[in-house]
């Protein structure tokens, strides 16, 4: 079920300001463009920067793809300006498009620094690692590895398990799967939700882990 | 609970759990709500458990959150 926002439009006099010369004509509307388009630039290079630690972009490209993103995100802006509805400040909703774009472009950016044979290499001596194990108790996990493994051979689609090897042991970011793949970031959400559902519950089945009363699944 | 409480937590998925289409959807009025009142997320139960879980959309929620922050 959609979750809806269960307040009442939320318009503000800044936010009636912004729309008023977006939608407007002549000069006052150039101006609201050229404004908007300088806080996007503006918004943007900073989530790069926040982000810089994790994917080594810095200067001058930085800057470039920045340029890109509020660009982008310009576009998507104006083009959609009739489906705001006044449920969250028009800056914030302006500045979601900003971090849609940047993690597109970010996602895009991925391959010219990573092999595409990232995609497919297995070693699964890795897990432990990826998935937070306490350095020094790979002997300890030793088995559980081994039963993820079998969980993976035994219970996921070839789909599935090219993508739990990819975003699991190879750590390629989603957005990075979304542009090699041509599909969406939720299609590969669910894909990699269905099979930790699955191996959970091949793991409980074998006694591995223990089977949850409450909560998440 | 195993002696590997990170591959539990990773294995493990909530029901409530909205997805990134619809979480993304709606994140524009999540922030400003959780920016004028962190206790607000819990409103939205869906929204919540997603950015638990997905770290690209928690990604774009801190950066969404931050800019909004800064802005203000």
């Amino acid at each position: 079920m959609m979750e809806m926002p269960g307040d009442p439009a939320t318009s503000d006099d800044a936010s009636d300001e912004w729309l008023s010369a977006l939608t407007g004509t002549g000069t006052a509307r150039e101006a609201g463009l050229a404004r908007l388009h300088g806080l996007l630039i503006r918004v943007a290079a900073r989530e790069l920067r926040r982000r810089e630690a994790g994917t080594w972009i810095s200067g001058r490209e930085l800057d470039d793809l920045a340029h890109q993103a509020a660009d982008d995100a310009m576009l998507a802006i104006v083009g959609k300006l009739g489906s705001f509805r006044g449920e969250s400040r028009f800056t914030t909703w302006a500045y979601r498009f900003v971090m849609l774009e940047v993690s597109s472009k970010l996602g895009r950016h991925y391959w010219r620094q990573h092999p595409a044979e990232h995609l497919e290499a297995e070693d699964w001596d890795r897990l432990p690692d990826r998935l937070g194990a306490d350095p020094g108790a790979d002997a300890e996990h030793a088995e559980l590895v081994k039963a993820v493994r079998q969980a993976v051979d035994v219970t996921l689609t070839e789909h599935q398990r090219r993508l739990f090897v990819a975003v699991v042991l190879n750590e390629v970011p989603l957005d990075a799967l979304v542009a090699r793949l041509g599909t969406n970031r939720n299609a590969i959400y669910k894909v990699i939700f269905d099979a930790r559902r699955k191996i959970r519950a091949f793991l409980v089945a074998n006694g591995y882990l223990e089977e949850r009363r409450r909560g998440p699944s | 609970m195993s002696s590997w409480p990170a591959l539990e937590r990773f294995l493990g998925t909530d029901p409530a759990d909205v997805g990134c289409e619809q979480a993304m959807a709606i994140l524009h009025v999540y922030v400003d709500l959780v920016a004028a009142d962190p206790d607000a997320a819990g409103r939205y139960r869906g929204v919540a458990a997603h950015l638990a879980a997905c770290g690209p959309c928690c990604e774009d929620f801190r950066g969404l959150l931050a800019a909004v922050t800064e802005d203000r």
